[in-house]
């Protein structure tokens, strides 16, 4: 059981990490337009940054 | 189509924000679907000198551009969408500042870091649930999961639960107590009891219920903020189309065009053609006719005067009018009228929610309830602290979780189902509000009607002709007679005379279009809204026009009668104007003629009488009266005033939509019922085991999670269901 004490740390790292990366993409604004963003992907000389 | 056709030629600079070097503004852009709109619209608007930046979002429809150096161009802008076949309008975000969805952003940070939680307590949970089941597990292994638990939980549960701590506390001050409070304390209380659990080595922690908890009910309050948020900015784009620029004046005669919020009183404004007097003004010179089916319900065009009082709304019809703004656009509607809809919206704020009244009962039982486990428990038990961990569980496994979710999740699914047809649906308790409605008020200009004329019979060979002078003018009888004969020539050398009509060569023969007096038919002004025709050395001939009723106005009278509503029409407009459309549709109860402060007596004293008024209606004049009712509806074409008052706006024309709006709103409060029931029915389960102490922190995740599911699920069945409501 010892194996916890290394796994569980690890496992909220990584949790951590996708949560840092959730906060980064909004306030990115990569939710303000998600029909803008699926079209955009289609045309080749579209600005596909985020807002 | 255009609202500004001279857009080109007016200076929208009071759209642009300026900063060092730059400058930016947003339009509203309609009928942009696809990525080869997006694409033709951004390639377009890109192409234009100076721009440097331009994004149209898909999902919102605003277009963002900014402008490199000081030069900055908006009618250029609104031209090249319009040219690309889209309706444009320059939009005033309101104070220079960008859009910003703060209160989402935080609902969806909240989401996040509660999502983050729970998961990551869940998967310390696990362990000990399946060590209840017989797997090895030992007790130091279990106290170790119960710590790394409490340490992720606490600060999830803290931080994304604020929404609701702030609520329950700013319910206690006012002295009473809403949903948020037992959530609250619920919370509170798990996280509390799981600690001391934990430290005393007995192992009963709800570390993972009250994340999870948290995690649910934010579900629901971020559903429901994104789905307002739609509503309101769609509400908002309607009326930037409506009314978008204010033609001012400056001291050397430059006209500028400019966000309505920013008229002053004592500019001097230009009104064109087939625009809306922006604020209350003062008639400075031209003439013109003007529609006043906004403001009064009147539907028969009226002359103007040089010194004349224009209200807000008033429609001017065929001549160029310079006027005097006598106040601000917000408070440009008549005192006597805002402070009437103050009257109403209070009226309204004492409207208790499903919610709070589902609350109010439910609060004593179950606090009472707790107290009595806490006396009960320390009795039978000898062991206050017993009967302290028993109280504390009823208070936990009775959370609101479900009963929170009941009326939120039904709804979010019931606007997110009206705003598919057209309905926009300012809040959840209008809803409430509008399932309650035993009796229908209709005004009849713009509700009942269409806002177009119908020609009454008129000989082809005449309407042809007619339709060339007709073509010439912006007047709304001659675009309903243009219209009516579809495209051709326009006559030449066509003069229009303000309020009294067209003169031009047809067909080789000079030809008048307009009023009895101007075309020289020596006949009196008639009942029915009329045109005159006639062609040198030929008699006059008169061209009627009748209102034409609203696509699904008897359905929904024939619908409305079926379902056992009482019908009304209450309107601003003559007599006879009224008595003829109440005939056509079959109401028998009107009353015409009526001032702002009559239909809102009218309202009050039906509503005295016990009924619940649904009012539906457009005008200025009906502003008052859809803010005290108990519930409203304005059509997207009506005045900014009236749409603010209702509860609800629905686009698209067709009257049939009341129809659905309102057996949407039954449906959904027959949900919210259901929803109730059961969660009394989880709550008369939970609440006896937890006094008996036999509440393991299994079976409260269990049926804590269990009971939000089958809520949310019910409610998803709405939006799911095709059943006509």
């Amino acid at each position: 059981m010892n194996i916890i004490v290394i796994l569980a740390p690890l496992s909220l790292l990584l949790g951590g990490l996708a949560l840092v990366f959730f906060f980064w993409t909004l306030r990115n604004g990569q939710y303000e337009d998600p029909a803008g963003d699926a079209a955009r992907i289609l045309l080749p000389d579209a600005d596909d940054r985020p807002v | 189509m255009a609202l500004i056709d001279a857009a080109a030629s007016v200076d929208l600079s009071g759209f642009v924000r300026r900063g060092q070097g730059a400058a930016e503004a947003d339009f509203v852009v309609r009928g942009a679907r696809c990525a080869a709109c997006l694409g033709k619209i951004e390639r377009g608007v890109l192409a234009l000198p100076d721009v440097a930046q331009c994004r149209l979002n898909l999902s919102t429809g605003r277009l963002h551009v900014a402008w490199e150096g000081g030069r900055a161009d908006p009618g250029r802008i609104l031209s090249t969408v319009e040219a690309l076949g889209y309706s444009c309008a320059p939009f005033d975000p309101g104070q220079g500042r960008r859009d910003v969805d703060r209160e989402g952003r935080e609902l969806a940070l909240a989401l996040g870091v509660s999502g983050f939680g729970a998961a990551n307590v869940m998967m310390f949970t696990v362990p000990i649930w399946a060590g209840l089941f017989g797997q090895e597990l030992g007790e130091h292994s279990r106290q170790t999961l119960y710590w790394l638990s409490g340490i992720v939980a606490t600060p999830c549960t803290l931080y994304a639960g604020q929404p609701f701590y702030r609520s329950a506390f700013a319910a206690l001050r006012r002295g009473h107590a809403n949903m948020d409070v037992p959530i609250t304390l619920g919370v509170g209380l798990a996280l509390a009891m799981s600690f001391y659990e934990t430290w005393r080595g007995a192992g009963h922690a709800y570390f993972d219920a009250a994340v999870s908890l948290i995690f649910l009910l934010l579900i629901g309050r971020f559903l429901d903020h994104k789905l307002r948020r739609s509503a309101r900015s769609a509400a908002s784009d309607l009326l930037a189309l409506q009314a978008p620029v204010a033609q001012v004046l400056d001291g050397r005669g430059v006209v500028h065009g400019m966000p309505v919020s920013q008229v002053r009183p004592g500019d001097r404004l230009v009104i064109q053609p087939g625009e809306r007097v922006p604020v209350d003004a003062t008639l400075l010179e031209g003439a013109s006719e003007i529609d006043l089916s906004l403001v009064t319900g009147e539907s028969r065009p009226e002359a103007t005067s040089v010194g004349m009082r224009l209200a807000a709304g008033v429609l001017v019809l065929n001549g160029k009018l310079v006027v005097q703004a006598a106040s601000g656009a917000e408070d440009s509607s008549l005192a006597d009228l805002a402070r009437l809809m103050e009257a109403g919206a209070q009226a309204k704020t004492a409207y208790t929610r499903l919610a709070d009244r589902a609350a109010a009962l439910y609060i004593p039982v179950v606090h009472t309830l707790a107290a009595v486990t806490l006396v009960l428990g320390w009795a039978l038990t000898r062991s206050f602290e017993t009967g302290l961990v028993r109280a504390s569980a009823v208070l936990i496994v009775t959370c609101p979780c479900a009963l929170g979710l009941a009326v939120p999740a039904v709804q979010v699914a019931a606007s997110a189902r009206l705003f598919r047809r057209g309905v926009l649906v300012k809040s959840g308790v209008a809803l409430e509000r509008l399932a309650e409605v035993d009796s229908v008020v209709f005004d009849k200009t713009g509700v009942l009607t269409d806002p177009t004329p119908e020609i009454v019979d008129l000989e082809p060979e005449v309407l042809a002709a007619a339709a060339e002078l007709a073509r010439a003018s912006r007047h709304p009888l001659c675009r309903a007679l243009a219209a009516k004969a579809g495209t051709g020539v326009v006559a030449r050398d066509v003069v229009e005379t303000a309020g009294q009509g067209l003169e031009g060569v047809v067909g080789g023969r000079r030809a008048r279009l307009g009023r009895a007096g101007f075309v020289g038919s020596g006949a009196l002004d008639g009942p029915e809204t009329e045109l005159w025709f006639a062609r040198e050395g030929q008699p006059a001939v008169r061209i009627a026009f009748s209102e034409r009723l609203r696509p699904g106005a008897l359905e929904i009278v024939r619908h409305l009668r079926q379902r056992g509503l009482q019908l009304r029409i209450l309107s601003g407009d003559r007599g006879d104007a009224v008595e003829r459309v109440a005939d056509a549709v079959g109401i028998d109860h009107w009353r015409a003629a009526l001032t702002p402060q009559e239909k809102l007596a009218e309202i009050e004293a039906l509503q005295r009488a016990g009924r619940k008024v649904l009012m539906i209606g457009d005008g200025l004049n009906d502003a008052a009266a859809l803010s005290i009712a108990h519930a409203s509806m304005a059509p997207g074409e009506a005045s900014e005033v009236s749409q603010t008052a209702a509860d609800l706006v629905f686009t698209g024309g067709d009257l049939g939509v009341v129809a659905d709006a309102l057996g949407v709103a039954r449906l959904a409060r027959a949900m919210a019922l259901q929803n109730f029931a059961f969660s009394a029915l989880y709550n008369a389960v939970a609440i006896p085991a937890a006094m008996a102490g036999m509440v393991t922190p299994l079976l409260a995740a269990l049926a804590m999670s269990g009971s939000s599911l089958v809520v949310m699920g019910n409610a998803a069945r709405l939006t799911l269901s095709r059943r006509q409501a």
